[in-house]
């Protein structure tokens, strides 16, 4: 399934789905991109709930939009990223830069 | 030490085979038993270094990925990827985290990391214009004792 991008209540709600990876972020990339430029939400979250698998691409990924949100003044967030994924942010130091939610589902 | 298995394939730098690099290793490994771990660190370690592959060695050229790897008796899993682009210039450099020559493209210089911490071994060779092979190792398939 891919990635869906929702809008809602001023919040851009990307919900990640499958393989995050060099591949697969370029496109995602630019959407994104085009979605906070137009929409200029109050708040980006990034939902990691059906992500399958990310690497170091998806690192960049995730710190390319946290940068163009903060620059457009938007808050933004990770929402339960796996525990591979989290050793992953850790290792980047993400997490001490970017607010990170882990919601029951 | 004879390898128990073994396999190598080659596949050309496009971006669509990160993923079929993932599956093969993959479905290499499950004949020795891994666990959900090995298997989740196996894949992103080949991962990053078939992307490093598209991304640096052949960055705007096209060529060859070369993928192997060998399963041993001792439960050490040897993998080899090797290309024949650009090489790397400065090797302790390419492997420090958070270095990266391509910030543009949002590379977040955490490849190398990501396989050094992901396996129990890593080795880079790599001189300009000679290519890069990176060979990984790690003991996979271990019954824990009770």
């Amino acid at each position: 399934m891919p990635s869906v991008i929702e809008k809602e209540n001023n919040t851009l709600n990307v919900k990640i789905s499958g393989d995050i990876d060099h591949h697969t972020c370029n496109d995602l990339r630019h959407e994104i991109d085009r979605e906070i430029i137009a929409y200029r939400p109050k708040c980006v979250i990034f939902d990691l709930t059906e992500c399958e698998f990310m690497d170091s691409s998806g690192l960049g990924l995730i710190l390319g939009r946290f940068r163009k949100a903060s620059e457009l003044g938007s808050q933004f967030k990770l929402v339960n990223p796996g525990v591979k994924t989290m050793r992953i942010l850790r290792m980047a130091g993400v997490d001490k830069l970017i607010t990170i939610e882990s919601i029951d589902l | 030490m004879k390898a128990v298995n073994e396999f190598k394939i080659k596949f050309l730098s496009k971006s669509e085979n990160e993923a079929f690099s993932r599956i093969i290793i993959t479905a290499f490994i499950t004949q020795f038993s891994p666990t959900i771990e090995d298997i989740a660190d196996i894949k992103t370690a080949v991962s990053e270094a078939v992307t490093n592959c598209v991304v640096h060695a052949y960055k705007n050229t096209s060529g060859y990925i070369f993928l192997s790897a060998k399963y041993f008796e001792n439960g050490n899993l040897q993998i080899k990827i090797k290309d024949n682009g650009c090489g790397i210039e400065n090797i302790e450099q390419a492997r420090r985290a958070l270095f990266t020559t391509d910030a543009e493209n949002e590379r977040s210089g955490m490849g190398f990391s990501i396989m050094e911490s992901f396996t129990d071994k890593l080795k880079v060779k790599s001189a300009p214009g000679k290519g890069t092979t990176v060979v990984m190792e790690k003991k996979i398939g271990c019954k824990q004792s009770m």
